[in-house]
């Protein structure tokens, strides 16, 4: 009826086009058109901000869907569920992802890092946030911590960016409010906070 | 003035919570027993709904309900409805919503639901209606009769269908960028002698334009959760303010505003199209109350676009006289407007902006809000004056060009100061200074030296400048502030104001400490939830939070502290004026051993009663303030006041950008290397914050020059671009790798803390100096459309004709 495609009914779409689905304790019967046997083990161990959680996973769950709605890590934001945005930015093995773009079940044993994984063990800010914060980099807010994980990744990859490498770093993450000037001041001031 | 607080850097509240996550929006609070609504929306842009068969999802386990227009309070066209039945209008309107205990049911169960409708004829296009024998968007006519006044963009649109219709060969004129001849007009207004002032005039320019309408593109899709409990409804929402939304909110759930509880901590965008109540939100309130389960009611993207409050597009033409000495004598201009299906438009605003950054001795304005089956029209940052902004800025550089002056100095002779006079009632301004931004952006700029180049040319690259010009009025008056002072001498400074990320909810009570001459540490910001006592505030938008609500936070500063001095007073002797405050306690000027800490005043506040501790106050608070007095009653010493002080006209909130542009003659695409915008925002309150509006308004003025538009495909009127991309919002790499900015710091007299608001017109400001740089660029070429796209650009250097019929509206 309506006329729109989402990318959760285009996944929908992909997963039970050829198929009925079954569902058991603990498995689900996911019959993809190329393996139309295969069994997915639904629960999942997955390695999240340093600590392996237990997680029951539908195979059309997106990582951001798991996240938020399974483990309350509801920092990240979903604002356009389609790889637009960025709001939804995690690290997968430091190297930042578009939460709402992945399958959970694809995940396997990368160590993923959520903005609540950053603040050190007692408590304090990280460099970046910290930097952020002083800078008072985020407006609305609603894209900070996407912003807060691409910078992070950067930096981690490249203690010392130019602010040009800074730039294209978070090119991915957009912002309504147009933060942006402020956000590359966070950056470069991050970048001096660590070093 | 020195002062304590107000131009200082501070760190808001909040501002952890969002570099951590904490920070909690709508989506964010799941409580027990949550259940998840979707809608089911359009696939037609006009018609009817004939018949609803959902019997097959209602049956679907995990469904609990549906909510259809059947089940809400009437609603009559061309207002907004939360469900709409009769008259559908546009793709995307939502019909009705499904609940269940998960998302992905209720998707499904929209999949089993069958709708009949009743099909009518549409129109995605104003001129296309005007035209004899054009189709309508309603079947009882095209345009929006308005009752009330055009000037206040922010009432409520009350009015019903009129009918207009112009010949063919006027319609003609009009896009041809002359002036139509014997047609109607919905409204307008003029002063001056018009005739007079053109006859004076050395230079006239006819010039007709086209600005596309734009979607807010907030990140936070504008969902939102509710729960009842005995009566009283609990309404997680993203809006723009407390007060100003809890009012319009209980209204359309049919119940007291003492019976909502609004929450509302952090809001992911507004842009002006979260200032009140809106459709979706009454939507999730009934459905909670009809299933008596926490209600979360999710808007996609897609949606977000469809269910609009757009900013309207406008197709116009204008006449602009100058004399001589390059004072703009008159102004004459035509704005037909795309109202959407609400006929929400913006004209009197951009004629206004006009007044105001030019000063013409003579004006009108002419005007028509056409329907048009497209997204619904609202407020959107500086509604009307950043769209004739961005028009406005090449043909005005056309007229300096003209009559051999520089453009700067033309904007120059023609700037408002503190004597002009604005606006069609020609009334003050509390001050004004835009002479000197535009001294000051020149400096900053190198406006001169740049200016005098000769414009580089390398391969098919070539270079322009541009000066752009933003205004919006920038505060009113009249609405409330609250503090109080607990036993324990912490002060608790209440905003009602919603937090949009402007941080002007926490740069506004900032006032207040100022006042109480305490340390800012010892401060709680009290807000975000209307159960916790908040004041009558205005909403955060419009540009005015700064001005309004440091003046509503100083008096009601100032009440606290008369009050400290006659408990003082009368604890020690004399009367108020021999008593002074510092260091968080009320002295005695001779002898400061004799007083107490605000805490032990606040004590003795609550031991005396009446109006010390709330019990009594001021008659002319507003309801809401008297409600959130009563509930801190006896808890402290409370200072509250209506804001009553002097105001003597428009406090206009002025900007300027300068831009230098880099076009690619063969691609079209165009690089803004340099950027600053300067603005005339009274005393700075807020150094950090300043600069992200000034910035932040200078990237949407960035993505309104070049990529930003409604796009509807004219045969199934269907929106041809849904997404951030589509209508694409600038990137990191499409601004400046960094931009200049500074505010001229000149105290505004009508307000006590000096500031007054720039978010809107720095848009403005930044639009205008891109449009003026790409004409620049292009030897003085005029597209007289907004945005200016790569195409357009492309098709000019081959010097072939624009793929656009002139004048066309929602089209690539």
């Amino acid at each position: 009826m309506s006329p729109k495609l989402s990318r959760r009914r285009f996944i929908k779409g992909v997963i039970f086009s050829s198929a009925a689905a079954a569902s058991g304790a603990g498995y689900y019967l996911a019959t993809a058109q190329s393996n139309s046997n295969a069994v997915v083990e639904r629960l999942l161990s997955l390695n999240i901000n340093g600590r392996n959680r237990l997680v029951d996973v539908a195979p059309t769950e997106t990582l951001a869907f798991t996240l938020r709605n399974k483990l309350g890590l509801t920092g990240l934001k979903v604002a356009c569920n389609r790889g637009e945005c960025g709001a939804c930015t995690v690290l997968l093995d430091d190297v930042a992802n578009y939460s709402c773009s992945l399958l959970t079940h694809s995940i396997k044993q990368k160590a993923i890092t959520t903005v609540e994984g950053l603040r050190a063990a007692d408590g304090s800010l990280s460099a970046v946030q910290q930097a952020f914060v002083e800078e008072l980099a985020p407006q609305c807010g609603f894209c900070t911590p996407g912003q807060v994980m691409s910078a992070t990744a950067l930096l981690r990859a490249n203690p010392n960016p130019s602010r040009e490498q800074a730039r294209q770093a978070l090119a991915g993450n957009l912002c309504r409010c147009g933060a942006y000037d402020h956000y590359l001041n966070g950056v470069m001031r991050a970048s001096e906070l660590l070093s | 003035m020195s002062f304590m607080h107000i131009g200082k850097d501070f760190t808001p509240p909040d501002v952890e919570g969002k570099v951590t996550g904490d920070a909690k929006y709508v989506e964010d609070f799941q409580p027990e027993g949550l259940v998840y609504a979707r809608l089911l929306t359009s696939p037609m842009p006009s018609g009817r709904v004939v018949a609803i068969d959902a019997s097959e999802a209602l049956r679907m386990d995990g469904v609990l309900g549906m909510i259809t227009a059947e089940d809400l309070p009437p609603s009559t066209a061309p207002a907004n409805p939360m469900l709409a039945s009769e008259d559908v209008t546009y793709v995307g309107q939502p019909i009705l919503a499904i609940a269940a205990i998960s998302d992905e049911i209720a998707e499904n169960a929209l999949d089993k639901i069958r709708v009949d409708f009743e099909h009518r004829p549409f129109v995605t296009d104003p001129l296309e209606s005007l035209v004899e024998g054009g189709p309508n968007a309603y079947p009882d006519g095209n345009v929006l009769q308005q009752s009330n006044s055009l000037a206040d963009e922010n009432a409520t649109i009350r009015g019903g269908f009129g009918t207009i219709k112009w010949p063919a060969n006027e319609i003609q004129r009009l896009r041809n960028g002359e002036e139509p001849r014997g047609v109607d007009f919905a409204g307008g207004w003029t002063y001056g002698d018009l005739e007079g002032a053109f006859a004076e005039s050395k230079v006239i320019i006819e010039e007709s334009f086209v600005t596309a309408g734009t979607p807010h593109h907030c990140m936070e899709p504008r969902s939102a959760m509710a729960y009842w409990e005995n009566g009283k409804c609990y309404f997680y929402g993203s809006t723009q303010s407390q007060s100003a939304v809890n009012e319009s909110l209980a209204a359309m759930l049919g119940i007291e505003p003492e019976n909502l509880c609004l929450i509302s901590e952090n809001t992911g965008g507004g842009f002006g199209s979260k200032g009140r109540s809106y459709p979706i939100m009454g939507v999730c309130g009934h459905f909670a109350r009809l299933l008596n389960r926490p209600v979360q009611l999710r808007i996609t993207r897609e949606e977000e676009f469809y269910i609009g409050v757009a900013r309207p597009g406008m197709q116009g033409w204008i006449k602009i006289g100058v004399r001589a000495d390059g004072t703009v004598a008159a102004v004459d201009v035509i704005i037909i407007s795309d109202g959407g299906p609400t006929g929400r438009n913006s004209a009197s605003s951009s004629a206004q902006h006009i007044s105001v950054v030019y000063t013409p001795s003579a004006m009108r304005l002419r005007n028509i809000p056409v329907f048009t089956n497209t997204t619904p029209r609202g407020a959107q940052r500086g509604p009307g004056q950043n769209e004739m902004s961005a028009a406005l800025a090449p043909i005005m550089d056309q007229a300096a060009r003209q009559l051999g002056m520089d453009r700067v100095a033309f904007r120059r002779v023609n700037a408002p100061n503190n004597e002009s006079l604005v606006y069609e009632y020609q009334g003050p301004v509390t001050s004004a200074y835009l002479a000197e931004a535009l001294d000051k952006a020149s400096e900053m700029f190198n406006w001169q030296q740049r200016e005098s180049q000769p414009r580089q040319r390398d391969g098919s690259k070539v270079r322009g400048i541009g000066v752009g010009l933003g205004y919006h009025s920038a505060g009113g008056s009249g609405y409330d502030g609250l503090v109080r002072i607990d036993p324990n001498g912490k002060i608790y400074l209440h905003s009602g104001v919603g937090n949009l990320g402007t941080y002007s909810y926490a740069g506004t009570v900032r006032a207040a400490a100022e006042v109480l001459q305490c340390r800012w540490e010892n401060c709680e910001i009290v807000s975000g939830n209307t159960d916790r006592h908040l004041p009558h505030s205005s909403t955060q938008g419009g540009s005015n939070t700064i001005f309004t609500h440091t003046r509503a936070n100083w008096v009601a500063a100032e009440d606290a502290v008369m009050k400290l001095k006659e408990i003082a007073a009368a604890e020690f002797g004399g009367s108020v004026a021999d008593y002074s405050i510092g260091d968080e306690r009320v002295f005695k000027t001779q002898d400061s051993s004799q007083g107490m800490s605000y805490g032990e005043a606040a004590a003795k506040a609550i031991e005396l009663g009446g109006k010390y501790s709330g019990q009594e106050y001021p008659d002319d608070i507003h309801p809401i303030t008297r409600r959130a007095v009563e509930g801190l009653a006896g808890t402290g010493l409370i200072g509250v006041a209506k804001d009553n002080l002097p105001k003597r006209g428009i406090a206009p909130g002025l900007t300027v950008g300068m831009a230098e542009v880099e076009i690619d003659l063969e691609t079209g695409k165009y690089q803004i290397l340099d950027y600053v915008g300067v603005s005339d925002c009274g005393t700075v309150i807020h150094p950090q914050g300043l600069s992200q509006q000034i910035n932040g308004g200078a990237v949407w003025g960035f993505g309104m020059a070049a990529t930003e538009r409604h796009v509807y495909d004219p045969q199934n009127a269907l929106p041809a671009n849904l997404g951030f991309y589509q209508a694409k919002l600038p990137t990191m790499l499409d601004v400046p790798a960094e931009m200049k900015n500074a505010g001229v710091d000149i105290a505004d007299p009508d307000n006590p803390a000096g500031g007054r608001g720039v978010g809107e017109p720095s848009q403005g400001c930044a639009v205008a100096a891109v449009t003026s740089a790409i004409a620049d660029a292009l030897d003085g070429h005029l597209f007289n459309r907004v945005p200016v796209t790569a195409d357009m650009i492309v098709n000019h250097a081959a010097e072939i004709e624009q793929e656009s019929k002139l004048l066309a509206l929602n089209t690539f």
